[in-house]
């Protein structure tokens, strides 16, 4: 029993990142962009949330206020993310360069800029940078008194303030999207820009505003890689530590039909997956074998969302493709 | 359209430009780098360091010396090749993210011969059959997404990045399971044998005139055959190509057999003259740089020889700044990825200019 309590503690907080990733991309891609700069976005997260904590509790003298530290460290993930998916919609909404390759040099980029910065900052810290108890506990420790019901507290309010707010976010994107003018719109901008665009929506905005806002929230993802203790890496820079989650990200938006709910689902079936090996030995199947299964499944999903034809859980109908107005 | 909108032209609007001179074009990419390299030396600047002296040693420490020059060619041949693997499915506008699985299987089934077969078979055997079968596998790990997409028009974009994780996946099964390396303390692939290692000429494996040779074969074929120019028709309209007559699911599948067939070969190169093992990072994120080395040279292999050197010379001369400045060598992929997007960036005023509103109101006040 305490071996699957401990299993599913991990898996949901596996999950978190995977979840954050998502859902930025599955608000980018409603918007008819396919941004495969994901994983740059994340890196670009993770590093400036790291700085922006680190110096702050260097200004303060080491003695940093929790909440304090926790906002900034968001808001520099956020904001840092957000300027990686600016350039990305810069160069696909206004320039009209192609999606697939911006969001390729986007990747190349952010892993770059994630590992550069993260380096300079541990080299001129002495060795490695890394945030103290405080804020480690500010991002990783449960819901107060909560937290100490057994079984029940471990199990629902023992999670990082990450998890919840990542689960927030889902619900709050699923009932924008469904059930909100605005969401509407900017589905109609996804499936047929043209039509969005004859009908008096401003095609260009709510691109620019789906892409960049998606683009923070993928951040955000980063930022939790980076802060999370129980991966090992707890508030230090780790060369690389985000790498793959990204492209996680892109295939679960697929597993979850760019649904925001189904993607709670399938990120934790996907987290819960990437922990199994080191909770249950099974035999016959590798360990190793476990990390193909996410990107198998997605391939399934691929290909029955065809045969299904349900027109709910197919993509944009213009994902991918850039809209110039002039052009029609 | 209203009449109030037409009152209101705005500030400035996009028109489509002509056609630009190749030489303006040139000059517009040429300039494009320019500010990369600009926008990298302010970075290299607020650090606290020289640009021009941290730039003068990546250059001294890629292109100057002997031992360096072959260390960059070995960046920029996979690279390139991989480039012209994307060519012929970029052109079809067939969105191949898969290169770094192809590359990945290619090296998969090298590994495999180089581990299990190579005293059996005479040395130029051994590298003509490795190199046959790598093409083969590496080719049909590009078939799968082009079936489907011929059959049923999956997104290829997605099912061929999918495809990159599973291979990938697979190798690290194989270096932590059966392949794994007995005699040592982390798990890896062993060493492969020297007679299963690509022999040198000039002191570089000879993938570099194999690749040099798939240069011309990929513009001939581009550019002068009936394969080359069903591709191109595929890629412009489907029904077009449908109506006269081609056979469109045919020219998918073939074209992305071709596209794998070369990626494996990349691989091939990879293990047998480069790594001499197999290891989940083997690909190397070659795969995804030449997409964007492909598209920024308009698909013409000719440029694409150009770009991946100038991308191995950034690669190998941040090891150097590394060692000398104490610059993390990730430097190299924040000036790619500026370059990248400065070029993106600037393909678009090769196709279109800005056209700002007339002081004068016309007539219709």
């Amino acid at each position: 029993m305490d071996t699957f309590l401990s299993f599913i503690v991990a898996a949901v907080l596996a999950a978190a990142p995977l979840l954050f990733g998502t859902l930025g991309e599955i608000l980018t891609e409603k918007s008819g962009h396919l941004n495969l700069g994901v994983e740059g976005m994340m890196f670009m997260g993770g590093v400036a949330g790291l700085a922006g904590t680190f110096y702050y509790e260097k200004a303060t003298g080491g003695e940093p206020n929790a909440l304090v530290s926790v906002i900034i460290g968001i808001a520099c993930a956020f904001l840092c993310a957000m300027f990686g998916a600016l350039i990305y919609s810069f160069l696909t909404i206004t320039l009209r360069a192609n999606q697939n390759v911006t969001g390729l040099a986007l990747t190349t980029f952010g892993t770059g800029f994630g590992n550069f910065f993260g380096e300079i900052m541990g080299t001129a810290a002495g060795g490695y940078v890394s945030v103290g108890t405080v804020i480690k506990a500010a991002f990783n420790d449960g819901i107060p008194v909560l937290k100490d019901i057994p079984v029940i507290g471990k199990l629902l309010f023992g999670y990082s303030f990450f998890v919840y707010l990542a689960v927030a976010i889902a619900i709050l994107l699923a009932y924008f999207l469904n059930k909100t003018r605005t969401g509407l719109n900017l589905r109609a901008v996804g499936e047929s820009p043209a039509t969005a665009d004859a009908a008096g929506i401003n095609v260009t905005l709510y691109k620019y505003l789906a892409t960049c806002i998606g683009g923070g929230i993928c951040g955000l993802g980063g930022l939790y890689i980076v802060m999370n203790t129980a991966n090992g890496t707890g508030g230090v820079w780790v060369h690389n530590s985000i790498g793959g989650y990204g492209w996680l990200a892109v295939a679960i938006v697929i597993f979850a039909t760019w649904s925001p709910l189904k993607a709670v689902i399938c990120s934790l079936v996907i987290g819960a997956l990437s922990v199994l090996p080191y909770y249950y030995q099974i035999p016959f199947i590798h360990s190793a074998i476990y990390e193909i299964f996410p990107y198998l499944a997605t391939v399934a999903v691929l290909i029955m969302i065809i045969f299904r034809k349900k027109k709910s859980n197919l993509p944009p109908a213009s994902l991918g493709l850039a809209y110039f107005r002039e052009e029609r | 359209m209203t009449y109030e909108n037409v009152k209101k032209e705005p500030l400035i609007r996009v028109a489509k430009r002509p056609e630009v001179s190749p030489k303006k074009a040139m000059l517009i990419r040429f300039s494009s780098i320019l500010v990369a390299l600009l926008l990298g030396g302010l970075i290299i600047l607020a650090l606290g360091f020289n640009p021009l002296a941290v730039y003068r040693d990546i250059v001294k420490g890629s292109l100057l010396s002997g031992t360096a020059l072959k260390a960059t060619a070995k960046i920029a041949v996979p690279l390139l090749g991989a480039a012209l693997a994307i060519a012929p499915a970029f052109k079809m506008k067939f969105w191949n993210c898969g290169a770094e699985g192809q590359i990945t299987v290619g090296a998969i089934v090298s590994t495999y011969f180089a581990l299990n077969l190579v005293g059996d078979l005479p040395r130029p055997v051994f590298f003509v059959v490795t190199f046959i079968v790598s093409a083969i596998f590496g080719g049909l790990w590009g078939l799968i997404p082009a079936f489907f997409k011929a059959r049923w028009g999956t997104n290829e974009t997605l099912f061929t990045l999918m495809l990159n994780y599973i291979a990938i996946g697979f190798v690290k099964y194989l270096r932590i399971g059966p392949w794994m390396d007995k005699g040592q303390m982390f798990p890896k692939v062993p060493m492969f044998d020297k007679a299963a290692r690509l022999p040198e000429v000039f002191g570089v494996h000879i993938g570099w005139i194999i690749v040099l040779a798939l240069v011309i074969f990929i513009y001939i074929y581009m550019t002068r055959t009936k394969h080359g120019y069903e591709i191109a028709v595929v890629g412009e309209s489907i029904s077009t190509a449908r109506y006269s007559g081609m056979n469109v699911p045919k020219v998918i599948m073939r074209t992305m057999f071709l596209s794998g067939a070369i990626a494996g070969i990349v691989g091939w190169m990879l293990v047998c003259g480069t790594n001499y093992t197999l290891s989940d990072s083997t690909a190397n994120g070659y795969g995804f740089t030449a997409i964007v080395v492909a598209w920024l040279s308009k698909l013409n292999p000719f440029v694409m020889v150009l770009i991946s050197a100038f991308l191995a010379v950034l690669q190998k001369g941040s090891n150097t700044i590394q060692t000398n400045f104490g610059i993390p060598a990730s430097a190299s992929e924040v000036l790619t990825g500026l370059i990248l997007l400065c070029m993106l960036g600037s393909e678009f005023f090769i196709n279109y200019r800005f056209v700002f509103r007339k002081k004068t109101v016309g007539g219709d006040d």
